[in-house]
């Protein structure tokens, strides 16, 4: 098929999606006219059953932990594929950038490790404040990148080696599967929350939700990380010195 | 009653199939398609929001807040387009090494 075939044919469909869009949004209700029950019973609810002051975590960890549980899976598939894709890649030659300068190192070093403590932090109180595991998970995958950026691929790779990180991503998933059935067992149904709700505002609240979060975290944390290691291991170059499989000898 | 958001939903979304039918470089094709889901985030937070609404977090009052569930489901939406653009780019690196380009086009020209 030729281009300008495509586009023709892209032309017809588009238009005809165009006008599907149009007629589908003008049936909706008008920007803020909001009417549906379900986002108002749980705003109403969630905080006295479970505690939690943020009801969007309390929808992932909790009334919707099923499809959190799918959507877990999604990124570790999606991990195994990209490793999968890329595995044959590793030996390939590609510059090594390698970052000389010590005041930005030493600006990443502290940046990196703000960076982290932030990240830990967004996870730990993601159902107290806005945040949560998979927003904690992804900026601590952050800071270890940011390692990278102003350190090097070596650093990198001393700080996050490849089974350890890779057995934490199971462990995350696994944890989360694992504790859905904890609920079958302490609550009566798949991801029921089998724990005590504690105390409105404070860490210790929200039952198992905190659990699930911090699984979530491990889980989107070490999936990044894998994700940045097999883009990376494309682009190091292995030196007489130092492969990125076997570290320094 | 305004119904811009939806627009700026439907022409991200638009303007995003036509970056990826007309691109000429996978690693583009990858970011046309993030614009794309990006048009879905600004639709489902659209249709969550109440007049007057804030953040559904309850601490320490309780108030006119938007629709919580499908704040959650952006946040489903955004791990699907990382994980999505992931496989396209490790994809579009296979492509790369097997053709030599990350054209479209020329790669179906190497196959054929």
């Amino acid at each position: 098929m030729t281009r300008q075939i495509r586009l023709g044919v892209f032309t017809v469909a588009g238009c005809g999606l165009a006008a599907f869009l149009l007629w589908g949004l003008a049936g909706l209700p008008g920007f803020g006219h909001y009417h549906w029950p379900y986002g108002n019973v749980l705003n109403q609810v969630a905080p006295n059953e479970r505690h939690t002051s943020n009801v969007v975590g309390a929808v992932v960890f909790d009334y919707r932990g099923f499809d959190t549980l799918g959507e877990e899976f999604i990124l570790f598939s999606a991990v195994v594929g990209v490793s999968l894709l890329l595995r044959k890649d590793r030996e390939e030659a590609a510059p090594a950038d390698r970052v000389r300068s010590d005041p930005i190192m030493a600006t990443g070093a502290v940046a990196a490790a703000l960076l982290f403590v932030l990240g830990l932090w967004v996870v730990a109180f993601g159902y107290v404040t806005p945040g949560g595991g998979f927003q904690g998970g992804v900026v601590l995958a952050g800071a270890f990148l940011l390692v990278y950026l102003t350190g090097g691929y070596r650093e990198y790779h001393a700080l996050t080696p490849h089974s350890p990180v890779e057995m934490a991503e199971a462990i995350g998933a696994g944890a989360f599967a694992i504790l859905g059935f904890a609920g079958i067992a302490y609550a009566g149904s798949y991801l029921g929350n089998f724990l005590g709700i504690g105390d409105a505002g404070s860490l210790y609240s929200g039952g198992s939700i905190p659990l699930l979060n911090w699984a979530t975290a491990v889980e989107v944390c070490a999936a990044m990380i894998l994700l940045f290691s097999e883009f990376l291991k494309t682009y190091v170059i292995p030196t007489d010195d130092w492969r990125p499989e076997l570290g320094p000898r | 009653m305004s119904y811009l958001p939806y627009a700026l939903a439907a022409w991200l979304f638009v303007v995003g199939l036509y970056g990826v039918v007309s691109s000429r470089n996978l690693i583009h094709l990858a970011v046309c398609l993030t614009v794309m889901q990006s048009g879905t985030y600004v639709l489902l937070l659209a249709i969550g929001y109440k007049n007057g609404g804030a953040a559904p977090i309850f601490r320490p009052t309780r108030h006119k807040a938007v629709d919580p569930v499908v704040q959650a489901l952006t946040l489903t939406d955004i791990v699907v387009s990382v994980t999505v653009v992931a496989l396209i780019l490790a994809l579009a690196l296979g492509a790369h090494k097997e053709s030599g380009s990350v054209n479209p086009d020329e790669i179906a020209d190497f196959s054929g």
